[in-house]
């Protein structure tokens, strides 16, 4: 069975084909990597899995039940978490009340409890904070700066809380937008590490982009390939690496760059 | 320098007054606020009556504004329809004054909804011109319809009151609006305590990611200005209670302003924010009216130059505080605050 399931997917702007004819599966447990050039259509599978773009055509499933024209805000309670590209977090609060907000969907506190807030929203507030300390703050080492504006934090620090976000909404599968672009090495093998742990411990089924090849080559289980809205490959890292078609997407044919290369050196 | 603040558990931790220290001091605040009355005089109670009902006001469009993001210029409206409403239950139902304040915020609230629906399909300017066009049809109807508003004369009513006892003056009426000011701000100071609180900030910072973290953006929307024009309806019910007339002079779409301008002079997206705002929207224009009145009575022959003085200046004041603190008053605050919690060190 799969847990995710995308089939014939298309998807344009304005006459734009973004994306054409996409299927893949993404089976619990495993990493599943996206990886392609710019403009592939790489963010714009992620964002139609949740909800945020809709496809002209085709079909998302998961767990069996189509969601494809079911409302962004249910699918997060469904289960399918989310990180952004471009940090996506809410400068206005501390890391602690971003990650905490993260468990909205988990959540019963409603207008009117809130506005008294002693009894159930109280004490629902306390579990949910010692959750969010021991289970998430905890894992990812960020209880120095738990209390901090998320503005103020440095752009690593602000993708691990981006990363607690996400786990406090307690996916079953985890779409990750480039985790750890932008990243030295050291905050990159952090990164790394975590998603390794999230889907070993865990057993998060983990969707990700990523441009780091290295990274792509040592964490994920099955790798996509896109080029220009279509699928070009599916396969183990291994596997795709080596496929030609991905290697003429990625470096160009041969021909063209014994032929181009020399005439503009000259 | 505070020292030895450490808390070993999570009640302690996200309790809204920390330290001793702190809960002392609002010890000390309460005991002044229910000692005021019996020191100050009429004038000063009027003032903080006023002050009362800015307040309740303020902190309502500070949540639908301030930290939901939602810019309205139509909650002097909200006030007046909360004002009539209160204004028209009493004289021709003869409903109670304490049943009046929650059915003035609902019937505010209804048209909260109503204003506010449009909020799902716009964002930012075009939300405020929106809101624009609600302020000036309620202030028509305040106007037009005369067989409920009475028009321009208005309603007069008389004197509320609360278990048998008269609110006939500025020293009775004072402990009514400390309360009600009591129960508007802790219940919007809980409401940022819980899930409701972080979905408005969160739609307020990033409207799409807090989509995709399970947010109904429309549901929190409506109860941002749901809640924030029920504030405004028991803030219009407190007043015109107090004032005993409402015309509808007393919601032109200046006082919008001036309700925005409250929570942005003191704070967006703080309570203690609108608190400031509220304070000092209200009382430095007196203070200015009444420094220029004693300048007037020494030089009577330049009244005309310093009457108009009046706005200019407390226009400056405005724009001056903005300049050094664009986060407002309450940003101030938490700075002296935190000269006082440092010292002697600078951080």
């Amino acid at each position: 069975m799969s847990l995710l399931a995308v089939k014939k997917l298309s998807l344009s702007f304005r006459g734009l084909q973004v994306l054409s004819d996409v299927s893949f599966e993404v089976v619990p447990g495993e990493v599943f990597a996206i990886i392609g050039p710019n403009g592939a259509g790489k963010t714009s599978i992620l964002n139609s899995i949740s909800g945020f773009y809709h496809p002209d055509e085709g079909q998302i499933f998961f767990e069996d039940q189509d969601i494809t024209h079911m409302a962004a805000h249910r699918r997060a309670a469904l289960g399918i978490g989310r990180t952004f590209q471009n940090i996506a977090l809410y400068r206005g609060m501390s890391a602690l009340d971003n990650i905490k907000l993260g468990a909205h969907s988990h959540l019963k506190t409603g207008l009117l409890a809130s506005l008294c807030y002693w009894g159930p929203a109280h004490r629902e507030e306390m579990a949910l904070r010692r959750k969010v300390e021991e289970d998430i703050i905890d894992f990812l080492e960020i209880e120095a700066i738990r209390k901090l504006p998320v503005g103020s934090l440095a752009y690593g620090l602000q993708k691990r809380v981006e990363l607690g976000r996400a786990l406090a909404m307690r996916p079953k599968i985890l779409l990750m937008d480039e985790p750890v672009t932008g990243m030295n090495a050291e905050e990159t093998e952090d990164m790394a590490r975590f998603i390794l742990d999230i889907n070993e411990e865990h057993n998060m089924t983990i969707v990700l982009i990523e441009h780091d090849m290295k990274v792509i080559m040592d964490i994920s289980d099955r790798v996509l390939v896109l080029n220009f809205g279509q699928k070009l490959a599916e396969g183990k890292p291994e596997d795709v690496q080596q496929h030609p078609q991905v290697i003429k997407a990625y470096l160009g044919e041969k021909k063209a760059r014994n032929g181009h290369i020399p005439s503009a050196a000259r | 320098m505070r020292i030895g603040d450490f808390k070993a558990n999570y009640v302690a931790d996200e309790a809204v007054f920390k330290t001793p220290t702190v809960r002392f001091w609002m010890g000390i605040l309460f005991a002044a606020l229910l000692i005021f009355p019996f020191v100050a005089g009429n004038y000063w109670l009027y003032m903080a009556n006023l002050v009362g009902v800015a307040i309740v006001a303020a902190v309502g469009l500070n949540i639908l504004t301030g930290f939901a993001g939602q810019i309205s210029l139509g909650h002097a409206a909200f006030v007046g329809i909360g004002a009539y409403t209160a204004a028209i239950l009493t004289t021709r139902l003869e409903v109670p004054f304490f049943l009046c304040l929650p059915l003035s915020g609902l019937s505010a609230a209804v048209f909260g909804l109503i204003v506010g629906g449009p909020s799902m399909r716009m964002k930012g300017l075009y939300l405020c011109i929106a809101t624009l066009a609600a302020q000036v049809i309620f202030e028509f109807i305040f106007v037009h319809w005369e067989s409920m508003t009475g028009g321009i004369r208005g309603i007069n009513l008389p004197a509320p009151s609360v278990l048998g006892i008269s609110l006939d003056n500025e020293f009775k009426f004072y402990f009514v609006t400390l309360a009600v000011v009591v129960i508007c701000v802790t219940a919007t100071r809980n409401i940022f305590r819980s899930r409701v609180g972080r979905a408005f900030i969160a739609i307020r910072d990033r409207d799409i990611s807090a989509e995709l973290m399970g947010i109904n953006l429309f549901h929190y929307k409506m109860y941002a200005f749901g809640i924030s024009s029920f504030m405004a309806g028991v803030a219009g019910c407190l007043w015109v209670n107090f004032l005993r007339t409402v015309t509808p002079e007393h919601f032109p779409l200046i006082e919008s302003i001036r309700y925005l301008a409250m929570i942005i002079v003191g704070g967006l997206g703080s309570v203690l924010g609108a608190i400031f705002g509220a304070i000092f929207m209200t009382l430095v224009p007196e203070i200015l009216k009444n420094t220029l009145g004693l300048l007037v009575d020494a030089f009577p022959q330049a009244m005309g130059y310093l009457f108009p003085l009046q706005q200019i200046v407390f226009g400056l004041l405005i724009v001056v505080f903005l300049v050094f603190e664009p986060h407002g008053l309450a940003e101030m605050w938490r700075r002296l605050k935190d000269y006082f919690r440092l010292w002697p060190f600078e951080y």
